[in-house]
C-alpha cells in the first residue's frame, strides 16, 4: 500500500507551471496544419506563374517545391552521416 | 601630412579618433564614440569620383582615397556598421576592444577607399592588428589562443599580399589598384592574399576559430570588416576570374554542412558568414555587371543582417552570463522577446525571405548565373538559398529562442544593445520593401525588379520547403557536445603533436648523449687513472738495470737476426 500523499488531478494541474501559449500542444498542432496548409497553397501558387525555363529541369512541375525539400534533405544526411561521422569529436577535443 | 589630408580622410577620422576614446570618461565617451562614425559616414560622402588625397612614397604617388561608387557602398556600411557597433558595445567598459574596434573599421574603411595597392597593404595589416586586438579583448585564455591562431593566419596572409604587391610593382611599374588577371606570380599571390581573408579554402577556419572567443560585443565587429574587404578588393581586382565561382561555391557549401553539424550558436553564425561570403565571391566570379551589384548589394544587406543576428547572440551571451551552446539554451522568447524577435528578422533576413534585405540582394547574383546561362552554377545556388534557411534562418532562433525549455529566464538587454538591434532590424525590413535607394547607390544601373509574381513564389516555396525538411530531420538536427574538425586540425593538433614528439625525441636524445658522454668521460678517466697513477704502468718509476736487461735482450735478438737471416 502506498504511503505518498494523494493528490488530485486538478490539483497536480494547478502545480504545474503554466505553459506559454506558444508552446502549448494545441498550439503546436494548429501551427503544422498552418504549415501544411501554408506549404500547399505556395505551391499552388507556383504552378499559376510561367516558369522561366532555360536549363529544362527548373522548368518542371513545382520544381521549386520539391528541389527545396530535396536538397535540404540531402545536405543533412550528407552533413550527419558522412561529415558529421568522420570528423566529429567531443567539444572538449582540442583542450584536452 | 597636412592636417587637410586627416581631416578630409574618412579612415584617418575614425583611426585618430578612435585614439581619443580613452580620454573620454563617462557620457562624454559615449558622445564621441557614437559621434565618430557619424563624422566619419560624412566624410565619406564627401569623397567624389577619382583620385581626393595622395601622398608621396619612395618613388611612387600613393593614392590614399579615391572615390568611386563601389568604394563609397562599401565605405558607407563600414562606417553605418562602426556606429550601430559602437552603440551595441557602449555598456561593455572595455575601452581598449572599443578602440581596437574602431582602428580596425577605420582600416577598413582605408581599403575601400584606396586607390593603389600599397595603400591596400597598409590599411589590410591594421586590420589584422585591429581585429587581432578585438578577439583577444574577451581576455580569457581561449580568446588569447584564438586571437594568436587568428594572428598567424592573417599575417601570413599579409605576407603573402606584400610579396604579391611587390612583385606587380616590379613587373609592371606601376601600384594602381587595378583590374587584374590571374595570370602572373605577382597576381596570384595577391589573389591568394585576398583570398585568406575571405574565408576560403583550405584555410577557412580561422573564421570559426577566431570570431565566436571574441566578446559578446567584439563578434559584432568582427563579423563585417575583414571578409568583406576581401570581397571588395576582389571585385575590383579580378572580377570575372572564373575560379572565384569555384571557390565561392565550395564555401558556401562548406559553410552550410559545418553549421549544421555545430552547437555552438555563435560558430553557427560564424560559418555563415564563410557560406554568405562564398555567394559574394561566385559574383565576383562570373563578374559581370549584375554580378558585381548583387556582391555589393548582398555584402551591404549582410553586414547588417549578420551583425543584427550576432547582436542577438550576444545579447544571450550577456544575460544568460556567457552561456553560447544550443544544448544549454531554449525557450528564451518567453523572457527575451525583443531579442528573440530582432534575430529572427535576422534570420529571416540572411534567408532572402520576401520584404527582407536578403531578398532584394543575394537574388541578384543567382539571377546573374542564370542570365549567363550558368547551370551547375544556379542549381548550387539555387540549393544553397534553401540550405542557408535551414542553417541559419532555422536553426539558430530555433535552438536559442524555443525547441526546449531550458529554464533560463533572461531578461532583455539594456537600452543600448536593444537600439542597436532595433535600428539594424528596421534596415532589413526597409531595405527589403524599399530597395530603390541601396540600388540606386550600386556600381552599375540596374534595372532589377525583385518582386515579381514569379520570384516572390518561388522563393516561397524554396524556403517554406526547406523548413518542412527541417522540422520533419529534426531529429538528425539535436545537438550534442561536439565540435567537427577542419582543416586547422593540422596546426591546432598534427603540428601540435609532431612538436611535442620532437621535442620528446630531442630531450631523450639529449639525456642518452649525456649518458654515453659521462660514460665515455669516465671510461677514460679511468684509463688514464690506472695507467697514470703513481702505481701505474705508464708512470711508475722504473729501476735503470731493468732498462739495461732489457737493452741487451734488444741487441742480442738484433744479433741473432743479423747472423742467421
Amino acid at each position: 500500500m502506498s504511503t505518498e500523499p494523494k493528490t488530485s488531478k486538478s490539483e497536480t494541474l494547478k502545480s504545474e507551471p503554466k505553459l506559454h501559449w506558444l508552446v502549448r500542444p494545441k498550439t503546436i498542432k494548429g501551427l503544422w496544419v498552418g504549415g501544411i496548409l501554408l506549404l500547399l497553397i505556395v505551391t499552388g501558387l507556383g504552378t499559376t506563374v510561367h516558369p522561366h525555363s532555360k536549363f529544362g529541369l527548373e522548368g518542371t512541375l513545382t520544381f521549386y517545391s520539391w528541389y527545396g525539400f530535396i536538397t535540404c534533405v540531402a545536405m543533412v544526411v550528407f552533413a550527419k552521416f558522412f561529415v558529421g561521422i568522420l570528423l566529429t569529436r567531443k567539444d572538449t577535443y582540442y583542450d584536452d | 601630412m597636412t592636417i587637410d589630408t586627416v581631416l578630409l580622410n574618412p579612415a584617418l577620422i575614425l583611426i585618430l579618433g578612435a585614439l581619443t576614446i580613452p580620454v573620454f570618461r563617462g557620457w562624454s565617451r559615449h558622445i564621441v564614440t557614437l559621434a565618430l562614425p557619424l563624422l566619419t559616414l560624412a566624410a565619406i560622402w564627401q569623397v567624389g569620383d577619382g583620385v581626393q588625397i595622395t601622398a608621396a612614397f619612395l618613388d611612387y604617388d600613393l593614392e590614399l582615397v579615391q572615390g568611386s561608387n563601389l568604394s563609397r557602398l562599401f565605405a558607407t556600411i563600414f562606417a553605418l556598421m562602426a556606429f550601430a557597433g559602437g552603440l551595441f558595445a557602449l555598456n561593455r567598459g572595455n575601452v581598449l576592444e572599443m578602440v581596437a574596434a574602431f582602428a580596425y573599421a577605420g582600416s577598413a574603411i582605408g581599403v575601400a577607399l584606396a586607390g593603389d595597392l600599397v595603400t591596400v597593404f597598409i590599411y589590410w595589416e591594421l586590420m589584422a592588428v585591429g581585429s587581432t586586438i578585438v578577439v583577444w579583448s574577451a581576455r580569457t585564455p581561449a580568446s588569447a589562443k584564438a586571437a594568436m591562431r587568428y594572428a598567424l593566419i592573417h599575417l601570413f596572409g599579409g605576407v603573402v599580399l606584400m610579396i604579391g604587391v611587390i612583385a606587380y610593382a616590379q613587373q609592371t611599374g606601376s601600384i594602381d589598384f587595378v583590374t587584374m588577371q590571374a595570370d602572373s606570380f605577382a597576381t596570384w599571390a595577391i589573389l591568394i592574399g585576398f583570398l585568406i581573408n575571405t574565408g576560403a579554402p583550405p584555410l577557412s577556419a580561422w573564421l570559426p576559430d577566431a570570431y565566436p572567443e571574441a566578446s559578446w560585443s567584439g563578434s559584432v565587429f568582427l563579423s563585417a570588416f575583414t571578409t568583406k574587404t576581401a570581397v571588395y578588393v576582389l571585385l575590383v581586382g579580378f572580377a570575372g576570374t572564373e575560379l572565384l565561382i569555384w571557390v565561392g561555391l565550395y564555401m558556401i557549401f562548406y559553410g552550410i554542412i559545418y553549421a549544421l553539424l555545430e552547437n555552438d550558436m555563435r560558430r553557427i553564425l560564424a560559418y555563415s558568414i564563410i557560406n554568405q561570403v562564398g555567394f559574394m565571391v561566385v559574383a565576383a566570379g562570373i563578374g559581370t555587371e549584375m554580378a558585381i551589384n548583387g556582391a555589393a548589394a548582398h555584402a551591404f544587406t549582410h553586414i547588417i543582417y549578420k551583425a543584427l543576428l550576432l547582436m542577438s547572440a550576444g545579447s544571450v551571451m550577456y544575460m544568460t552570463g556567457g552561456k553560447r551552446k544550443c544544448t544549454e539554451l531554449g525557450g528564451l522568447f518567453q523572457s527575451m522577446p525583443f531579442t528573440a524577435i530582432a534575430g529572427i528578422i535576422g534570420a529571416l533576413a540572411i534567408s532572402s525571405v520576401p520584404w527582407t534585405s536578403g531578398f532584394i540582394s543575394k537574388s541578384m547574383t543567382t539571377q546573374a548565373a542564370f542570365d549567363e546561362g550558368l547551370a551547375f552554377t544556379w542549381f548550387c545556388l539555387v540549393a544553397a538559398s534553401a540550405g542557408v534557411f535551414l542553417h541559419a534562418g532555422i536553426k539558430f532562433p530555433w535552438f536559442v529562442f524555443f525547441q526546449k525549455d531550458s529554464g533560463l529566464r533572461p531578461k532583455d538587454p539594456p537600452w543600448n544593445m536593444k537600439a542597436a538591434m532595433g535600428l539594424f532590424a528596421f534596415l532589413c525590413i526597409w531595405l527589403g520593401v524599399q530597395p530603390g535607394p541601396l540600388y540606386s547607390f550600386l556600381p552599375y544601373p540596374t534595372d532589377f525588379e525583385p518582386y515579381t509574381q514569379a520570384h516572390v513564389y518561388e522563393m516561397l516555396q524554396l524556403l517554406l520547403y526547406s523548413g518542412l525538411a527541417f522540422f520533419v530531420l529534426l531529429g538528425l538536427m539535436k545537438r550534442t557536445l561536439t565540435i567537427t574538425l577542419d582543416f586547422d586540425w593540422f596546426y591546432r593538433k598534427l603540428a601540435v603533436d609532431v612538436a611535442d614528439k620532437a621535442t620528446h625525441a630531442t630531450a631523450h636524445f639529449i639525456t642518452m648523449f649525456c649518458i654515453v658522454k659521462d660514460k665515455l668521460v669516465n671510461a677514460t678517466l679511468t684509463l688514464i687513472t690506472e695507467h697514470h697513477n703513481p702505481r701505474g704502468v705508464l708512470a711508475r718509476t722504473t729501476p735503470a738495470g731493468e732498462m739495461v736487461f732489457w737493452m741487451v735482450v734488444v741487441l742480442c735478438a738484433y744479433l741473432i737476426i743479423y747472423f742467421f737471416v
